[in-house]
């Protein structure tokens, strides 16, 4: 098995080699440069690799070294609060090495050499052990990091010692194998669980329209379309911000250079709500541009996913956001179609479909082997070309997710944010979280959003007898009816993310809200019904007051008083 | 390195010289083309194998025969740069036009130009005015951004882009920005407009122009915008200079970008456009941006004409996912005689928020601009109403609303086109006209800015 070739044939970042004979997906170094590349296909004796470098100046003749390994990502204490790009290269440390601009022909270990964690075994020599088991612990940053058995791994500890490591130093053996706190494990591999759970409980993002509507579980998978400039990349981050996951990875993928800059340099200003810690503490980001090499941005996705899967492992619960799923099928078309691949849809290569449910399938809440249970709930973000729904990445992306969060440009115009059309949107997990938030929130919880999404039907029933003959025209209460939607679309749906109180916005406090209204909108009917006019309903101070509440520094305090005045307020507008 | 001349040449298809067997040559080296009469012509290797080399020729095919000699450079397109480009007008493949000598190089840079290690750059939060309303005040454009403009063909948007390089300046500060200007298949007349443009306001001494026209070989029009940005980059990371780029016509750009693939004979995507057009967009759009430590900044302005004003056809759709926002211009504020037309609903600027507010702009500038956002959307819906029931059937409140689209688009909206308006004077300017519907309808603005800026406040007079 010779593993020294040489080049055939340079088409931008496809390259054919010959001489080597690797297997697929193996790691291979390219030209006298060693560019990192990755065998994608295999025709008798040429190998045919996707380079995640620039090429430009490689020649045919160059040499190419075969690795044998596949891509893999380094996995152990030291990922959280790291910045990588696609391939797990920490761009700190890129920026040393090249300056400003990637340059190429840079390898950075994913995992620092240098720094020491404090390893304390929970296991002791002798013990018998299986792969994914807990070995110990190693504190990194806010959390509590788990060294983990490798897979593929199990017997008879020989060895194991406590005290401070990098995370190449032998911590002991295991069948004469030496451990790390570092394993490696191969990207495009989802990594095993024990067994699959019934998803059953939410992910709290503390943003009204999806907990209270359109609520994701835990291990749950969503897909959030948006033309451009829909606030899909605001919605993301304010996931990112405050969804009650253990641990968050963000990969921009394909995206804006300016963006990644602002998610670089907000996430370590931003204060986890719950442990007042840096959020940057429990985050892994991974800013592959949209001018970074294609191939890399075609592998971000599976990085990502390996180290959320990682930390899932140790009984955590991950979310992942990947943005733009678009711009990773368009990386695969743009290989695809520089292999001469036969094209399907739209010049999309044929197992565009395979490839994203096998993404989505890695998704999942799991008894995991080290006896924790952990999740991984993955937040898509696709980005149809013209708005245009029917195009292949996001009809196969529904077939797969349970969640969409549909973003409206219209509402957008309307600087309705964040604006997801409560319509179009739907969530398939509500029946199975029901219970959940029956016990946790309130009995009557699916009730109240039952009658909302009710309300804001009817509205838009009646929006289009109004586009026909004007407001003016309706009964009073059909009127009303329109009121009580615009409360529950000002007051609920809209949320301010800038906004230091409204951007987060507690279960407890969202069920609040909406029973406020409820009640707000039963006295209102039975104020109709003794004959006062909606304008007279809707000019009232109180109602003004409680559109505003959720920007009072105390809230809950303001929507308490409100609720205790109601009654006293309507009885004044009289009536029959 | 190697000089050696190869009449080798098997195939010449579109703008592609196929040469075979070479010694190896690199990929996206510069090859020259040499024809029987002397004359020599620039390309560079798209593919390169022991078998053939693929040349994709910059300057066309036309007069090119087997009998032509190429020889290949042994380095990939590097193009001169110094100070002394200020000033100069150059062709689209850098040759200057303007009768003046050739550019004496400080330095000779890549033009493909890197990706800025996202680690590495600076946000941009630094307000650019640029004295027209709708973009200072409801779609801000901050230093480091990229903000096209979509248009449409007949729409002023030459004279937008003119007006933005004339007035563009970073409050609190006396610089002026460096203009970048790279035209890509625009007509002799418009280029004469610019220029014309540029030395009657006396731009032009700041200013760098590469001009490819209609008539040049629409192959150079790939160059020509990664020329322009090359000369920005060194304008701005090692002069220090806030570099302003204004390129047009993307959409001329994505055509020859088209009509190389067909060439190739590559798999279309979209309308026969290649599959690789967005990252070959984002390789131009993404060479703005802010690097920190770094004084200089690359801003860019990019003017496309949707075909058919179609806002979805792909080129103006790859474009609004990689540039931060967009300006649209629309035909029926321009047929209302309305200048600038841009329409403030389907524009946005991604950036607006971090480059305004107190310090920025002025503390309000945020709820005024959404509430004149809201009020605009709300009595442009109202206008499709009155064409069906009249105005009467209105009520008051609505029919406030519909004089504030009105009001928004005559004031607001329609300015000089040497009218240099301040911030301040937008804003107020925007406060006034909100003042014509009631204060209990101005729900997106806190009290204390309507007690502080509400016309009505400032002035005891109750406006109406």
């Amino acid at each position: 098995m010779a593993n020294v070739g040489e080049i055939n044939r340079v088409a931008g970042p496809v390259v054919t080699a010959t001489g080597i004979s690797p297997k697929m997906y193996d790691v291979i170094q390219v030209g006298h440069e060693k560019l990192l590349g990755e065998v994608i296909k295999i025709i008798g004796n040429k190998t045919v690799i996707q380079v995640y470098e620039d090429t430009s100046g490689i020649r045919p003749g160059e040499p190419v070294i075969s690795t044998g390994l596949p891509l893999v990502a380094e996995l152990g204490p030291g990922l959280l609060g790291s910045v990588y790009d696609g391939i797990l290269r920490p761009l700190p440390d890129l920026m040393a090495a090249m300056g400003d601009f990637i340059k190429r022909g840079v390898t950075a270990p994913g995992l620092d050499r240098k720094i020491k964690y404090t390893f304390t075994p929970s296991v002791k020599k002798g013990d018998k052990v299986v792969q994914g088991q807990i070995l110990g612990t190693a504190p990194e940053r806010s959390i509590v990091h788990k060294i983990l058995v490798p897979v593929g791994m199990s017997g008879t500890i020989q060895e194991i010692k406590g005290g401070d490591f990098t995370v190449i130093d032998p911590i002991g053996s295991i069948e004469g194998q030496s451990i790390t706190m570092m394993q490696k494990w191969p990207v495009r591999r989802g990594r095993p669980v024990h067994n699959k759970l019934i998803p059953d409980i939410p992910l709290l993002t503390g943003q009204r329209v999806l907990d209270t509507l359109f609520p994701i579980s835990k291990g749950g998978t969503a897909a959030i379309p948006g033309g451009f400039g829909t606030g899909k990349t605001v919605t993301q981050q304010q996931l990112a911000k405050w969804s009650d996951a253990d641990i968050v990875v963000y990969i921009g993928c394909g995206e804006r250079g300016n963006e990644m800059t602002e998610v670089l340099s907000m996430f370590p200003e931003l204060e986890d709500p719950k442990t007042k810690k840096p959020l940057m503490d429990r985050t892994v980001l991974i800013a592959n541009t949209s001018n970074m090499p294609v191939a890399a941005r075609e592998a971000s996705v599976y990085t990502g996913m390996t180290v959320a899967e990682y930390y899932r492992d140790m009984g955590y619960d991950v979310s992942l956001m990947a943005d733009s799923t678009s711009r990773w099928a368009e990386a695969m078309r743009e290989i695809s179609s520089r292999l001469e691949e036969m094209p399907g849809e739209e010049g999309f290569p044929a197992y565009l479909s395979a490839r994203l449910s096998e993404f989505y399938e890695r998704a999942g809440r799991a008894n995991t082997y080290s006896g924790n249970t952990g999740s991984v709930s993955v937040v898509g973000a696709v980005s149809p070309p013209g708005g245009d729904l029917s195009e292949p990445v996001t009809q196969a992306t529904l077939r797969i997710v349970r969640v969409f969060w549909a973003l409206d440009s219209k509402l957008r115009e309307r600087r309705h944010f964040p604006a997801i059309n409560w319509l179009t949107s739907y969530s398939l997990y509500t029946g199975t979280l029901d219970t959940w938030y029956r016990t946790n929130v309130a009995q009557d919880f699916p009730e109240l959003r039952s009658w909302a999404m009710e309300v804001l039907q009817k509205e838009a029933e009646l929006q289009e007898v109004v586009q026909l003959v004007g407001s003016d025209a309706l009964p009073e209460e059909q009127k009303l009816t329109l009121e009580v939607a615009r409360m529950i679309r000002e007051i609920v749906l809209q949320q301010n993310a800038y906004h230091a109180v409204d951007t987060y916005s507690p279960m407890p406090r969202q069920y609040t809200v909406l029973k406020t209204i409820k009640r707000f909108a039963d006295l209102s009917k039975k104020a109709v019904e003794n004959e006062v006019l909606v304008d007279v309903i809707s000019n009232m101070p109180l109602r003004t007051r409680l559109g505003k509440s959720k920007f009072e520094e105390n809230v809950d305090q303001e929507l308490a008083d409100i609720g205790n005045e109601m009654d006293k307020a309507f009885d004044a507008l009289g009536g029959k | 390195m190697t000089s050696k001349e190869y009449r080798t040449i098997s195939q010449i298809a579109g703008p592609l010289v196929f040469v075979e067997k070479t010694e190896p040559v690199g990929y996206g080296e510069i090859a020259i083309v040499t024809l029987p009469n002397g004359e020599e012509r620039r390309g560079q290797v798209l593919d390169s194998s022991h078998d053939v080399v693929v040349i994709q020729m910059f300057e066309g095919t036309s007069g090119i025969e087997r009998a032509a000699g190429a020889r290949f450079t042994g380095e990939t397109l590097k193009m001169p740069v110094s100070q002394d480009m200020l000033g100069r007008i150059l062709s689209g493949s850098g040759e200057p036009l303007d009768g003046g000598p050739k550019i004496v190089p400080d330095d000779r840079l890549d033009i493909i130009g890197a990706a800025i290690n996202p680690w590495a750059r600076d946000n941009p939060r630094e307000f650019i005015q640029t004295g027209i309303s709708t973009i200072d005040g409801m779609n801000t454009l901050v230093r480091g951004q990229k903000l096209p403009i979509f248009s449409g063909s007949g729409l002023p948007h030459n004279d937008i882009a003119l007006q933005i390089a004339r007035q563009a300046k970073v409050l609190g500060k006396n610089e002026e920005f460096a203009v970048v200007f790279g035209a890509m298949g625009i007509t002799n007349e418009e280029a004469q407009y610019f220029m014309k443009d540029f030395e009657r306001t006396g731009a032009l001494k700041r200013a760098v122009v590469f001009m490819n026209l209609a008539d040049d070989p629409a192959i150079e029009r790939i160059i020509t915008p990664r020329l322009a940005l090359t000369t920005a980059e060194y304008l701005a990371y090692q002069l220090g200079m806030s570099v302003l780029v204004i390129l047009t016509d993307i959409t001329n750009y994505c055509e020859a970008l088209r009509q190389i693939g067909a060439a190739r004979e590559e798999v279309p995507g979209r309308r026969g456009y290649p599959g690789y057009m967005y990252t070959d967009l984002a390789m131009l759009y993404e060479r703005a941006g802010r690097i920190k430590g770094k004084t200089g900044s690359i801003t860019q302005i990019p003017i496309l004409s949707m075909p058919g004003d179609d806002i979805t056809h792909p080129i103006a759709d790859l474009t609004g996912y990689i540039t931060e926002g967009q300006i649209v211009a629309k035909r029926d504020l321009h047929r209302a005689g309305i200048y600038p037309p841009i329409d403030v609903g389907s524009s946005l600027s991604r950036l607006m928020d971090s480059g305004i507010g107190k310090g920025r702009t002025r503390e309000d500038h945020k709820p005024v601009s959404d509430q004149c956002y809201a009020a605009y959307a709300e009595g442009r819906d109202l206008r499709g109403l009155v064409a069906i029931v009249g105005k009467d059937a209105l009520s008051d409140r609505d029919r406030k609303f519909l004089d504030f689209a009105d009001l928004f688009e005559r004031r607001i909206v329609r300015q000089g086109r040497e009218e240099d308006r301040e911030i301040e004077t937008t804003l107020d300017m925007m406060w006034e006209i909100l003042a014509t519907i009631p204060e209990n309808q101005l729900t997106r603005i806190d009290r204390k800015w309507i007690e502080k800026y509400h016309p009505a406040h400032k002035k005891p007079v109750e406006a109406t």
